[in-house]
């Protein structure tokens, strides 16, 4: 059933409502209406505002599916510290940002979109959410040889590994490729 | 294991949530690849709707680019009217469909009904709520044309109340100022803020409202969310009521607004275009007057929006219905087996039913097939413990090996279906031949069981001689109660005298080297060592060409029916082996494979 963490809504609809922004603002400018400079601020608005919401967040629970090529701007958003990943400065960037794009018809829509993300932010900021970059673990190199601890004492032909796993109180010690052996008493090896 | 759930909440359109891997009786992975899609029908159905949308657009766009009723219009908004307009219709359109393939007790009764719906049961799931899905882009698109296109309609409105604006363009914005004049332009003044006309007409308010909505409804649905939080996807979801409401009374304003007929009898347009002059003066030119044209939506999506409601009824109703539960059967395999008795419950086999355990989610409902046969006097399905629903489940049930639980505090389900095709076909050849992998095997256990009743305990002759059926799979530990099934099946069979009626084949195709130890250890016992059975296993996958050989040469004239569930990729293989293996001469041997069927 899963636990919803309200950033993760908020992002989606911040994110889509930069999208209208820049939409709007585009008509608004390239069709030279009353007041189309304010269509030039929120063509800015939404790129700046797509630019933040681009990067998912890592969720508290769970794994986290990155969006395609986040990971550049994850360490933009992650230099401004608790800026971006506040999520009530958040929520009131984008109440500020929202509100110049309310005065021109062509962006009153990503308006009340950008209006309804930052509620939903507020939302997720008084459940103390926050944004936490996903880092991408640095790949560990499977070490050749690291795990075997001990050489098999017993010489060839040796016993197949079935029976040398069968559990019985004499553990052979060694054995390897399985990890090192720990046996909760002093064993000597037994050749069958 | 990702929560598998094909949570339903009710509604196919929890399908959304966990793509297409159901929970237990589906491993993941093995999304919509139980049988192929019939080349011909599912593009089809997609061609045919893009066939659709870019007919209603340019028919439409073509006809306000051309019309003459709209050409003072045009005078005043240009191409954008046409837009608008294109986009509307495309829109009633695709509003109309959307709310049918939801509809999963509606499109249950036409598949009932008509023939043309049959498929494989999981892919008409999938197929329907890709189709929801792709009718939604659709919307989206469509709104979005909508939208700027009137964006700019009501800049182009309110400029041409402007001082600058002359000429016919001016003329006609003041149309309506006069006591005996109908207006065109529904801005009247240029002193006002296209903001404030939006939102003084119904058709301003409405728009704003259901783009919201759609917004709201896009952004809840995309699948990161509806894996995290299905139940926000699902409420969310709902605010389609209010875009269907606004949709209704969007054209109520009636600001789209076209010269009327009378009017264009009296007042010649092409002349008086010109002529601007002498409009007051000329007998030619009397001031035309306009109309607003009639809201349409409501007429699109009444339809649907009666036949969704009448969908979710008749879902509360069934939800409503009493379930008894007869007996529970925990699995060692990790597999809980459910009988169950419901009032007026009529299945076939190869169909499945969802089922929603309220104590555990109140949305979820999950599709299970249906593993008992028609005959018996209940229904069983098979439950295994593969995500979050599936595990509370059953542990509800008290497989966990628990103390047993008594029957009164057994957790209350709800039960819906059965839906899907039956796999009835088997019946009408001489020969079949089934052939399934790893959890494609579930349907066919509720068929063997049906052969079983059908063919041994009733006396009339069947048709159907012969059955062969193979099974390959790669961890038959999950699917031990299905070897068991076909143990009882193999003792029953042999008391009956009929040992030959039912010849199988199990393959196994994953074993690490313990097991293959423990195979070559006991090799030449009588009974296979895997499965318990007497017929032995294969390891390996199967050669087809020796199956479909040995087959053909068994049945020299006859016609043999293939049903295959499993990967797209061996759909193929034996398709291809039927095509091989099939005579050119009409009285030899003929493999008829089963697509549609299952």
């Amino acid at each position: 059933m899963g636990q919803i963490e309200w950033a993760m809504w908020a992002n989606e609809q911040a994110l889509a409502s930069g999208l209208i922004l820049i939409t709007g603002g585009i008509v608004a400018t390239a069709g030279q209406f009353a007041q189309w400079y304010l269509g030039a601020y929120s063509i800015a608005a939404g790129v700046l505002i797509c630019l933040l919401e681009y990067p998912r967040g890592k969720r508290s629970k769970g794994s986290t599916m990155e969006r395609c090529g986040q990971k550049y701007l994850t360490r933009a958003v992650k230099v401004f510290g608790p800026l971006t990943s506040n999520y009530y400065i958040r929520a009131f960037l984008h109440l500020g940002l929202s509100v110049p794009a309310g005065f021109l018809l062509a962006t009153i829509l990503g308006t009340a979109c950008l209006a309804i993300a930052s509620s939903i932010y507020l939302l997720a900021a008084i459940h103390g959410e926050h944004w936490t970059p996903i880092e991408t673990k640095p790949k560990e190199r499977p070490q050749v040889g690291g795990t075997i601890k001990q050489p098999p004492s017993n010489p060839p032909p040796r016993p197949p590994a079935e029976a040398r796993k069968k559990p019985s109180e004499e553990e052979v010690a060694g054995v390897p490729g399985g990890g090192p052996q720990e046996n909760p008493m002093p064993v000597t090896d037994e050749v069958v | 294991m990702p929560e598998s759930a094909a949570a339903f909440g009710a509604d196919l359109l929890s399908q959304l949530k966990g793509g297409t891997s159901f929970a237990s009786s589906h491993p993941p992975g093995a999304s919509g690849d139980l049988a192929p899609i019939p080349a011909l029908v599912w593009p089809g159905m997609e061609l045919s709707w893009l066939g659709v949308n870019l007919y209603l657009f340019i028919d439409t766009f073509c006809w306000y680019e051309e019309e003459e009723s709209f050409l003072y219009t045009r005078v005043i908004l240009g191409s954008t009217l046409a837009w608008a307009r294109a986009s509307a219709v495309c829109l009633n359109f695709n509003c109309m469909l959307i709310l049918l393939p939801i509809s999963r007790n509606l499109l249950s009764l036409m598949r009932g009904t008509s023939s043309c719906f049959r498929g494989p049961w999981r892919r008409q799931l999938d197929k329907n709520l890709k189709f929801h899905k792709l009718v939604a882009y659709g919307i989206a698109m469509n709104a979005t044309i909508h939208i700027l296109a009137h964006l700019c309609n009501l800049e182009y409105y309110h400029w041409s109340q402007s001082p600058e604006a002359e000429g016919l363009v001016a003329a006609l914005s003041k149309l309506g100022n006069a006591p005996d004049e109908t207006y065109l332009n529904p801005i009247r003044t240029f002193h006002t803020n296209t903001i404030t006309e939006l939102l003084r007409t119904v058709a301003g308010i409405t728009g704003l409202l259901i783009s919201l909505a759609l917004i709201l409804i896009m952004t809840s649905s995309t699948e990161f969310i509806r894996q995290a939080s299905y139940e926000l996807f699902w409420y969310t979801h709902h605010v389609f009521i209010i875009f269907f409401i606004g949709l209704a009374i969007h054209g109520a304003g009636r600001i789209v607004r076209g010269q009327t007929a009378e009017s264009l009898l009296l007042h010649n347009v092409t002349f008086c275009r010109e002529h601007l002059a002498e409009w007051q003066t000329a007998a030619q030119c009397p001031v035309p007057q306009f109309s607003g044209k009639e809201p349409s939506a409501w007429k699109w999506v009444l339809g649907p929006v009666v036949l969704y409601a009448c969908e979710r009824i008749l879902r509360f109703w069934r939800f409503q219905q009493e379930v008894v539960i007869t007996k529970v059967v925990s699995h060692p395999s990790g597999v809980l087996e459910l009988h169950m008795k419901k009032r007026g419950f009529k299945m076939a086999p190869g169909q499945y039913v969802l089922i929603q355990c309220p104590s555990i989610s109140s949305l979820e409902w999950h599709p299970f097939t249906l593993t008992s046969a028609p005959q018996e006097d209940f229904f069983s399905v098979h439950i295994r413990a593969a995500g979050d629903w599936t595990e509370a489940l059953c542990k509800a049930f008290g497989a966990d090996g628990q103390a047993l639980k008594e029957p009164w505090s057994l957790p209350r389900l709800a039960v819906d279906g059965p839906f899907g095709a039956a796999l009835t076909d088997v019946f009408h050849y001489p020969v079949s031949m089934c052939i399934a992998t790893g959890i494609g095997v579930t349907p066919f256990a509720a068929l063997l069981k049906s052969i079983w009743y059908q063919c041994c305990e009733s006396q009339t002759q069947w048709k159907l001689s012969k059955v062969y059926f193979y099974w390959i799979c790669r961890d038959p530990g999950a699917f031990e109660w299905f070897a068991d099934l076909l143990l009882s099946l193999e003792t029953r069979m042999s008391e009956q005298g009929k040992t030959h009626f039912l010849s199988y084949h199990i393959f196994l195709t994953g074993w690490d080297e313990n097991q293959a130890f423990h195979i070559a250890l006991h090799w030449d016992e009588n009974t296979d060592v895997i499965t318990g059975l007497r017929q032995k296993t294969f390891y390996g996958r199967p050669n087809w060409n020796h199956e479909f050989r040995q087959v053909a040469y068994s049945h020299p004239s006859s016609n043999i029916g293939v049903f295959f569930c499993g990967p797209k990729a061996l759909s193929k293989i034996i398709q291809r082996m039927c095509r091989l293996y099939s005579s050119a001469d009409p009285r030899g041997i003929h493999f008829h494979y089963n697509r549609e069927s299952f």
